[in-house]
């Protein structure tokens, strides 16, 4: 069964054990100790409500074992019965390494308590305050048609919620938690009230701006319900009877949710958010076994589902360290082999030097994972560890529980989903330190800067910094090369087919020039986006293939691969280059191309097909809005030619 | 037709016993919040929720408040499971 988010499941954790119940009723035959193992591991699983309140009944029982764990005193201030919430709290923190001690007051009295100094409250001497208002609570839950009223309205709001942070802090609370709202089930005039001001969906979205503000100005925590709620829909999140009922402010189906996210902004406030993603390789950061099917035999990259989805894997990696997570590796492998992708494969996000600790040898993942955390100086509880192999994670589960591992589905296409869901990353800002680690944030702020001053069309295309890689044809493109080279309809000037035994010739051919073609830009990597294939014909050169992605047309990509190739043929002597158009059904997109590109027309030939040809002297290179890298062998044609 | 009333009676008590984390008492038809410490109005939300999900039915406001011993739940459910 697959369990998702929207039904209320905890999908990165692994399933409740079948056996929970034996578990929780053989709890008596332990030791506190046996028994505090027994319940952290269960809080580690995607309970249910009910084995939740079990779990939580016996964690307090055991109050006073003795074990490392950072406690937390939370008071929750909320309009709404957040009694339901107090016990899902409690695990989801313990989960998280927290200890949690709770106090709740009768609902409504947020004020009270706040501004009564002998209240229970003062009493409790909370940690952190979870302030939980609804929209009516704070007035927003009722249309105002007047906009300056409607403004009023969500200054008083806003106004409100700065005095209690403030006078919480000034009483000692060192964290305070807001919760942003989120929008109404009921809209009031329809598609206009996201232009109405007074719209109660509309004053809640400027309030949730102004809280976001306010956790800045005022060093509290924002916690996004608004985002939660858009998450699983607002027709689940929100349910009616429940709320006439008994005051429950959202559906308990996401009660796991909702105590999760808390706990692991908890866990970020008493700074033991993890630090380091620990990934596997095979079958984790590409599809295949790197070591059995060979380095050209995984999937990884453009041009497969399998390879796209492995590719996010190791792009979403990428975001992590940019915000100053460390990146390490933990692969059953020969170390060599292991790296050889990181090496050669151009599709790759990840390089080796984005790896801080690589780790690939035949020593079981659990002594790896503690070596790796002694290396890097942290515990193993701030490791986040994912491996496509449900029987690593169990062992890493069982002889490490305090690492924590991402239960991943079946298809990569939900590995990043899960990792990012799964929260232990959460950081409540990013600090100094964490964007002087992050060289990528300043070229991105750059990039937008450039965008904003776009004038005409190639200065947009200067900022999108594409960097174009020119390559004769080799063993690791020759896959994408052959499938390129067999389903590009539009762009295709011959639209000739060839297997990859022909594509293998063709390399290996010395007459032969082939060229493979790669395009980054600020979106990210294009992978392998144009092949040509010229060979001898006469006394000068033809072209015998010539495709592109359309992904990338009108980036002047053709002038920049017409360029390379003309020095090429240049070095070897060659005065023209003949190519020809043959028409199909499809590729009307290049009629006009070699035209366009200066090539005059020479005649027809078979298949209604016209032939042209370039004078390569009269060749004038462009001025190109990308930056060219070319394989070696091209170098030297490339400086001589200009 | 559904499940015999005496089966739904199993099937719930069991429902009951983990929403209410109780396992060494007897519940009959008979059996109201008064004969179980833990069966508060917190808990009875609790219940309501839990027997919805597993039968896949919504219990109105009047129904629920209709209900004053766990047997005239075990009846509701029949009811709405057999409609």
């Amino acid at each position: 069964m697959m369990r998702t988010i929207s039904e209320g499941y905890l999908p990165w954790l692994p399933p409740q054990p079948e056996t929970v119940r034996a578990i929780i009723r053989g709890l008596s035959d332990l030791s506190a100790d046996g028994q505090l193992d027994a319940l952290a591991a269960l809080t580690r699983t995607d309970l249910d409500s009910n084995h939740i309140a079990k779990v939580d009944t016996r964690l307090r029982a055991l109050q006073d074992a003795a074990r490392p764990l950072a406690r937390f005193r939370l008071a929750i201030l909320a309009t709404g019965t957040f009694d339901f919430t107090v016990p899902a709290l409690r695990v989801a923190a313990f989960r998280h390494g927290v200890r949690l001690e709770t106090y709740l007051p009768g609902y409504g009295q947020t004020a009270a308590e706040v501004l009564n100094p002998n209240s229970g409250l003062h009493a409790f001497q909370a940690d952190g305050v979870l302030l939980a208002e609804t929209a009516a609570g704070l007035g927003l839950a009722a249309p105002i048609v007047d906009p300056g009223e409607a403004d009023a309205a969500v200054e008083r709001a806003a106004q409100s919620v700065a005095a209690l942070v403030e006078r919480l802090q000034a009483a000692g609370v060192g964290t305070v938690l807001l919760q942003t709202l989120p929008p109404p089930l009921a809209g009031w005039s329809g598609h206009a009230d996201a232009r109405l001001p007074g719209a109660p969906a509309a004053m809640i979205q400027r309030l949730n701006g102004r809280l976001a503000d306010l956790a800045a100005s005022h060093q509290a925590v924002l916690f996004d319900v608004a985002a939660l709620a858009g998450r699983v829909g607002l027709d689940r999140w929100y349910d009616p009877r429940l709320t006439y009922r008994a005051k429950v402010p959202f559906n308990l189906t996401y009660l796991p949710l909702y105590a999760d996210h808390v706990a692991r902004l908890l866990r970020a406030v008493r700074g033991l958010s993890a630090k380091c993603l620990v990934l596997d390789l095979d079958n984790t950061c590409w599809g295949g076994v790197v070591g059995d099917d060979g380095l050209n035999g995984i999937r990884i990259g453009q041009g497969s589902a399998e390879g796209e989805a492995h590719l996010a894997l190791q792009t979403y990696a990428l975001h992590l360290k940019q915000r100053g997570i460390v990146l390490a590796v933990c692969s059953k492998n020969d170390e060599a082999i292991a790296r050889q992708p990181f090496e050669h494969l151009p599709d790759m996000a990840l390089r080796l030097d984005d790896i801080a600790v690589f780790v690939a040898n035949w020593t079981d993942k659990a002594t790896n994972l503690q070596r790796i955390a002694t290396t890097l100086n942290i515990g193993v509880d701030a490791l986040v560890f994912v491996d496509d192999n449900p029987a690593e994670r169990a062992r890493v589960r069982q002889m490490l529980p305090a690492v924590n591992v991402v239960e991943l589905a079946d298809d990569p296409a939900d590995y990043v989903p899960l990792l990012a869901g799964s929260g232990y990353f959460e950081t409540l800002t990013l600090t100094a330190d964490d964007m002087q680690r992050a060289d990528q944030y300043r070229a991105n702020a750059a990039r937008a800067a450039a965008l904003e001053t776009i004038g005409d069309y190639d200065a947009y295309l200067r900022s999108l910094a594409m960097e174009c890689a020119v390559a004769p044809f080799d063993e690791t493109g020759r896959a994408r090369i052959t499938q390129l080279i067999n389903k590009t309809n539009q762009f295709n000037l011959t639209t000739r087919r060839y297997t990859e035994a022909e594509v293998t010739r063709m390399e290996q051919d010395p007459d032969t020039l082939t060229f493979q073609v790669r395009l980054k830009d600020t979106f990210g990597d294009n992978g392998m986006i144009a092949v040509l294939i010229l060979r001898p014909f006469e006394d000068a050169y033809l072209c015998d293939t010539w495709l592109m992605s359309c992904r990338v047309l009108e980036r002047r990509v053709e002038q920049a691969v017409l360029a390379v190739a003309v020095a090429a043929l240049k070095e070897k002597g060659v005065a023209r280059l003949y190519a020809d158009y043959r028409p199909t059904a499809k590729n009307g997109l290049v009629r006009e191309l070699l035209p366009s590109l200066g090539f005059a027309p020479v005649g027809p030939i078979e298949d209604d097909g016209t032939r042209y040809v370039l004078d390569l002297d009269r060749h004038v290179r462009p001025d190109l809005p990308m930056t060219l890298t070319l394989a070696p062998s091209l170098q030297s044609a490339w400086r001589e030619a200009a | 037709m559904a499940k015999s009333t005496s089966e739904l009676h199993v099937a719930i008590v069991k429902i009951f016993k983990d929403v209410m984390d109780v396992e060494d008492i007897e519940i009959t038809n008979e059996t109201t919040a008064d004969d179980v410490e833990e069966w508060d109005s917190l808990s009875h939300v609790r219940l309501i929720v839990a027997v919805e999900k597993k039968y896949a039915i919504k219990f109105s406001d009047a129904e629920i408040e209709s209900l004053r011993k766990f047997g005239d739940l075990v009846t509701a459910v029949a009811r709405k499971t057999n409609a």
